[in-house]
């Protein structure tokens, strides 16, 4: 019989995590003395000497005590136990279940929780309000205790969060001989469930998809089963398919993707490029011998309802499209992004009645540090990222993911980057086990669950699991070609990866009881469409299938065989020896009806340009730096191990003042000087007055932002992350057309190619505001642009600091009358209407780059969003100089001070020199634009315009209001 | 030629930048998986310095390093023992540290633990280059260095003993580093002391002088392009005519030293 054991691990002295929970409750208010023990809790059959075994190795006895099942033996008032819910991913129960197995070789169930105990004057609500500030009720649990009730009781109570699933395990048929309303149903609120009288949850099928599919079964002569109408939904998704970009729109008949994105690539046709678009990332050659590998993926709804579990599944799950490229890549850096509303922003709006959204702050919080979590525990630096504030996605957050990876470029006698499944081959899978996890993804809600098992939609990701399994196929397996090909399983889970793996070779045979699962009676079609992370698939040919499964096992990795690679034209699925699943694989892939879309002008508004007088020069620029989207975030920067694996150059803080850069350098390999050079850009304000202009200024910026850094405009290539909304309105899709254009349009001028994108159409919040009225928020239109590169030697890399008194400062690059949609109007609440122009600055960054290489240049900032004057701040801020310049002297079409200062044209770039190369700097740079505007001196900032001095502020004064907003965070 | 043993596995994940900075010093390091040497296919007794390096290892669930060093407690104990009697040494970096401090490693008896490396005081996740000192230390590692910059990430840096081991620890003289401030002075608080470590200890060793622990990171600051400072320094070596050195000796000379006292 098993037993159930409550070990606690009391700090002797108080925690800094009590510390600090502390200072979190006394800002929402209340005075409380808290403290915190970590809670285990046992289910097994143990002698009481072993569990006692088992407490000792969970605690240092040199700060901690244990007790087992004995209550807290301090004073305190009440007593609140946070832990999962069922189902959801408990990494600290994992971890002590194997200490337990390894030390006592028996197996047995733990869970983690934490109980906070808490004196002070409160009351039972204002224990609940701290309770709610802490859990995210979807996926944890907390219970309240006064110190009465918890002597009472000797303590809380055990409680195993179990799984229990009820009803058989089925395959039921979907009868499609209905008419068109029940058709639309059905693709839109899900399969009805027999036993539960309720949809399943949406497949995203419109009905024109759906009469495809009545189409294919009448022919076949039958209905299809819930599993197969499942898997033609995730196969067909628009996440799948993109389906948004495929479709024909107008007058282009090839749609967006092929016509504007892919053909820029192909028609720059450049040697640089390796793999693109048609893999889990895209590559580029680092050298002869190595490829890099690049690829930025969005998790924008999870991270709205679950910001921690919807970031760090971002991140980890991105790692497996750099794992599954090719053969298997190495993750070497992450990229992050995240686009949400203001921190200060305290309105509530409600996903309807009673169902409150989390605050901004909550969802900026949760983002950040599902990043640190997941990114720290891998093993792979965080250098590059951005924040974003907008009010537009205070209903939706945008969370970008990105990594890059390293691959030699042959594994064997064969290209690295080409892999094939063959007929034969055996269809492993192999991580993580599988369980109600991301079905349906974040849409699926609790109620359509069984009762009295709220089994989460939402995931958390266990990136040491993902480690283990990253470690053992790119580090081992990889180079003893113990596997012929290997994707990852990401959204869509089993059915697409075993899918696309499976055009490779023709079909497959799977059979779905051998998938390994987290608790049983899960229904067939939920094992195969499950998101559950940490998986990846892979064809293991007979030959190496023991020696790749011994493999797995000594590094502590289930892998399981579920099934047959196939050279049939078929897909096919069972259940307990019965066929549940057989759709010719042609239909599978290529079954959904082509689309047509039709766009309508849109009607780009922007507002009146503002004429704004600027009286107090200083106090602007003071409060340019404070602002949300141009201020320090070094807190995050220093969260993220931006230095593991020991190839870190340029930081994303820069200089010995520390400002956040726009770029960062790796050196992937530590016996090569190369260098991999990474950026991001977005504008996404510009959007409402030129959603070309918008895509345009994303992609000079990222590529200028390489260049600054000491990138290379001919090793540079671009990712694309279209995140759009309502895309169901032709005005939205004119918008999405007009950039896919830009996109084409500066790739194919800077000869900078696509590699890999990713496109999110409905980032649409739709609820109830504080009155109680319907409220739509949709993100601005918002296309992130990310730039990768090769440095030829990271000693030539070039950061923003000042570094030496005396140095010349030069501005490059003409300013216009360019303040639409940029940080200057914002500041006044403007939008205006003159959005920056991209011109073809592909010889001056050739230039650039050249002059750097050639060590003229000690310092170099690309010019961008605040413009020069806030570009000089950061230069002295970041060099803890001061400097004198006279911006009336930087070339400008005859612009008023405040617009040269804050006008955010491109392809500009401030840079310093020292004193003896002035002379060679102006010989080097007769063919361009540019001009001395003054001297890097003394300890302020010195701005004139024409002789008259506008600004003139010690650096720490700049110093302190840059850093000044998120300086406690 | 030592040889070295790298540790590896379950979340462990700088071996490979370890591994570098070994090879760079002249030994010949293997990385192995711990779940090799556990199964016997690879042995202790065959190398000349075991490495625990950084890393993640179980996500430090359960508390940094603990449920690691409960895996080598468990299964490979008596050899870790016999190879701490043979006169032989063991780096544990950052996680590695934390094992090593889990095993008990640095107390008057092997197996008891004496010291903590407890959360840092801000209770997040540190990465930044901070400044170290060299104590009078009998560490075989260290012998010669002054100071250091080098890198700290890390969430569980917090070292933390009692009055009277700090004591014992300070006239042992097992006090390796301490965190200061670019100028060699005594860290005051945050940043200069990044995680609230009792006595700013950033290192310690055994009372051998060849076990040794640290939480911040030289293999990561094996080269002057890994400083933050690098486009400033090498902008001034420019103006002088000079170049910047290749390697951050003070990190390297921990590896050196290593590998020196090997062939002694």
């Amino acid at each position: 019989m098993a037993n159930m054991f409550r070990i606690s691990i009391d700090f002797n002295e108080k925690s800094s995590e009590a510390l600090v929970l502390e200072k979190k409750i006394s800002q929402m208010g209340f005075a409380a003395d808290v403290r915190v023990s970590d809670v285990y809790t046992v289910r097994g059959n143990l002698s009481r000497s072993e569990v006692e075994d088992v407490a000792k190795s969970l605690h240092n006895e040199t700060v901690q005590t244990a007790r087992i099942n004995a209550p807290f033996s301090r004073k305190f008032d009440w007593a609140l136990e946070l832990g999962m819910l069922p189902g959801v991913t408990d990494n600290a129960g994992h971890t002590a279940r194997e200490i337990v197995a390894d030390m006592l070789k028996k197996e047995t169930d733990v869970f983690s929780s934490k109980v906070l105990y808490i004196g002070g004057r409160l009351a039972k609500k204002d224990v609940e309000a701290i309770a709610n500030s802490l859990v995210n009720t979807l996926i944890q649990r907390f219970h309240i205790k006064s110190s009465a009730d918890y002597a009472r009781d000797g303590g809380m109570d055990a409680v195993a969060p179990d799984v229990k699933l009820h009803g058989k395990q089925e395959v039921i048929w979907v009868d499609l001989n209905v008419g068109d309303g029940e058709l639309a149903k059905i693709g839109k609120l899900g399969i009805l469930d027999p036993l539960t009288k309720l949809r399943r949850g949406p497949l995203a099928l419109d009905v024109d998809y759906m009469h495809a599919i009545k189409k294919y079964f009448s022919k076949l002569g039958r209905a299809p089963t819930d599993i197969e109408l499942e898997s033609l939904a995730q196969t067909w998704s628009e996440h799948c398919k993109h389906t948004y970009f495929s479709a024909a729109i107008d007058e282009i008949e090839d749609g967006l993707f092929s016509h504007y994105i892919k053909r820029a690539t192909e028609e720059i046709n450049s040697g640089f490029c390796a793999s693109v678009f048609r893999d889990n990332s895209g590559a580029v050659r680092f050298d002869d011998d190595f490829l890099v590998t690049d690829k930025v993926e969005t998790h924008n709804t999870p991270s709205a309802l679950d910001p921690f579990g919807g970031s760090i599944t971002g991140i980890v799950g991105v790692n497996r499209d750099t794992i599954g490229f090719g053969m298997g890549a190495k993750p070497i850096a992450n990229r992050y992004g995240f686009c949400v509303g203001f921190p200060e922003d305290s309105r509530t709006i409600y996903k309807a009645k009673n169902q409150p959204v989390l605050t901004p702050k909550r969802i900026f919080e949760g983002v950040i540090s599902g990043v640190n979590v997941g990114g720290n525990c891998s093993g792979i630096p965080t250098p590059q990222g951005f924040v974003y504030f907008d009010d537009c996605y205070r209903g939706k957050p945008l969370v970008f993911a990105g990594t890059v990876g390293i691959i030699p470029a042959r594994i064997g006698n064969s290209a690295s980057h080409e892999k094939k499944a063959q007929p034969g081959d055996n269809i492993v899978m192999i991580g993580g086990r599988v369980g109600k996890d991301g079905i349906h993804g974040a849409t699926f809600s609790s109620e359509a669950m069984d009762e009295g098992s709220p089994v989460t939609a939402v995931q958390i990701g266990d990136p040491i699991t993902q480690k283990k399994l990253s470690d053992a196929v790119v580090k081992e397996a990889r180079d003893r070609n113990l596997y012929s090909s290997i994707t990852d399983n990401g959204a869509g889970g089993l059915s697409c990866s075993v899918a696309e793996m499976a055009r490779e070779c023709g079909g497959f045979i799977v059979e779905l009881d051998k998938v390994p699962l987290k608790y049983p009676r899960l229904q067939p079609w939920e094992i195969w469409i499950s998101e559950s992370q940490e998986r990846m698939t892979l064809a293991v040919p007979d030959s190496t299938l023991g020696e790749f499964a011994e493999l797995m096992k000594s590094r502590g990795i289930e892998a399981s065989v579920i099934g047959k690679f196939t050279g049939a034209k078929k897909a096919v699925v069972s259940f307990r020896g019965v066929e549940i699943f057989n759709i010719d694989m042609d239909f599978l892939h290529n079954g959904l009806p082509k689309r047509r879309l039709a766009t309508r002008p849109y009607p780009y508004k922007g507002s009146p340009e503002p004429e704004l007088r600027v009286q107090d020069h200083e106090d602007i620029l003071k409060r340019m730096l404070a602002r949300h989207n141009l201020c320090s975030f070094e807190f995050i920067s220093r969260q993220y191990d931006h230095e593991v694996q020991g190839g870190s150059i340029v930081k994303p803080l820069q200089g010995r003042g520390r400002v956040n850069g726009a770029a960062t350098v790796i050196r992937p390999l530590l016996s090569n000087r190369r260098g991999v050079v990474l950026s991001q850009s977005l504008y996404p304000r510009l959007s409402e007055i030129s959603a070309y202009d918008m895509a345009a200024c994303a992609i000079d910026t990222a590529i200028r932002n390489c260049v600054a850094a000491g990138g290379d405009i001919s090793r540079l290539a671009l990712l694309d992350n279209f995140c759009w909304c309502s895309s169901d309105e032709p005005e939205r899709l004119h918008q999405l057309k007009d950039a896919a254009r830009a996109c084409y349009d500066y790739a194919k001028i800077y000869g900078t190619p696509f590699i890999s994108g990713k496109d999110s159409m409905f980032n649409d919040f739709k609820g109830l505001d504080s009155e109680g009225a319907p409220v739509k928020i949709s993100v601005l239109p918002t296309l992130l642009i990310s730039a990768i590169g090769i440095v030829e030697d990271v000693a030539n890399t070039c950061t923003m600091d000042f570094k030496m008194q005396d140095d010349a400062i030069y501005v490059v690059g003409m300013t216009g009358d360019e303040c639409g949609g940029g940080e200057f109007y914002g500041l006044f609440g403007e939008t205006g209407s003159r959005s920056p122009k991209v011109c073809n600055s592909r010889k001056l960054y050739e230039k650039i780059c050249e002059l750097n290489k050639k060590g003229l240049l000690s310092s170099m900032a690309s010019v961008g969003p605040g413009g020069i004057a806030v570009a000089l701040a950061k230069m002295s801020i970041a060099g803890m100089l001061g400097a004198e310049c006279d911006i009336g002297i930087a070339p400008n079409r005859d612009l008023p001070p405040e617009k040269i200062m804050y006008s955010e044209s491109q392809g500009r770039f401030i840079v310093a020199i020292a004193p003896g190369n002035m002379e060679r700097f102006g010989k080097e740079m007769k063919d361009f634009t540019f001009a001395r505007i003054g001297v890097v001196k003394g300890g302020s900032l010195r701005i004139d315009c024409n002789g008259r001095t506008l600004i003139n502020l010690p650096v720490a004064a700049i110093d302190r209001k840059y850093k000044e907003r998120f300086g406690d965070w | 030629m030592a040889d070295v043993l790298v540790i590896s596995g379950y979340g462990i994940n700088c071996e490979a930048e370890t591994a570098h900075a070994f090879e760079r010093a002249g030994a010949r390091p293997s990385i192995v998986h711990i779940n090799d040497i556990i199964s016997g296919k690879s042995r202790i007794g065959e190398f000349d310095i075991i490495v625990f390096p950084g890393g993640f290892s179980y996500g430090d669930d359960t508390g940094s390093g603990s449920a690691f060093a409960n895996k080598i407690r468990n299964n490979v104990w008596d050899d870790v023992k016999d190879f701490i009697s043979s006169d032989k040494l063991i780096l544990g970096i950052c996680n590695g540290f934390q094992i090593m401090v889990s095993l008990g490693l640095f107390g008057p008896q092997y197996g008891v633990r004496n010291c903590a490396l407890l959360a840092n005081s801000q209770n997040r996740y540190e990465c930044r280059w901070v400044h170290i000192k060299h104590r009078d230390s009998r560490c075989v590692f260290t012998q010669g260095m002054d100071r250091s910059h080098v890198p700290v990430a890390h969430g569980e840096g917090r070292f933390y003993c009692d009055a009277e081991t700090l004591k014992s620890l300070e006239s042992n003289r097992q006090v390796v580093f301490t965190y200061c401030d670019a100028f060699g002075n005594e860290a005051g608080g945050f940043p200069d002391n990044p995680n609230g470590s009792l006595a700013g200890i950033a290192g310690i060793c055994d009372k051998s002088g060849r076990l040794f622990g640290m939480m911040p990171h030289p293999e990561r600051g094996l080269y002057s392009c890994n400083e933050p400072e690098f486009q400033w320094k090498k902008e001034i070596a420019r103006r002088n005519g000079l170049i910047v050195r290749e390697l951050i000796e003070s990190n390297f000379m921990i590896f050196k030293n290593a590998v020196d006292f090997v062939g002694r």
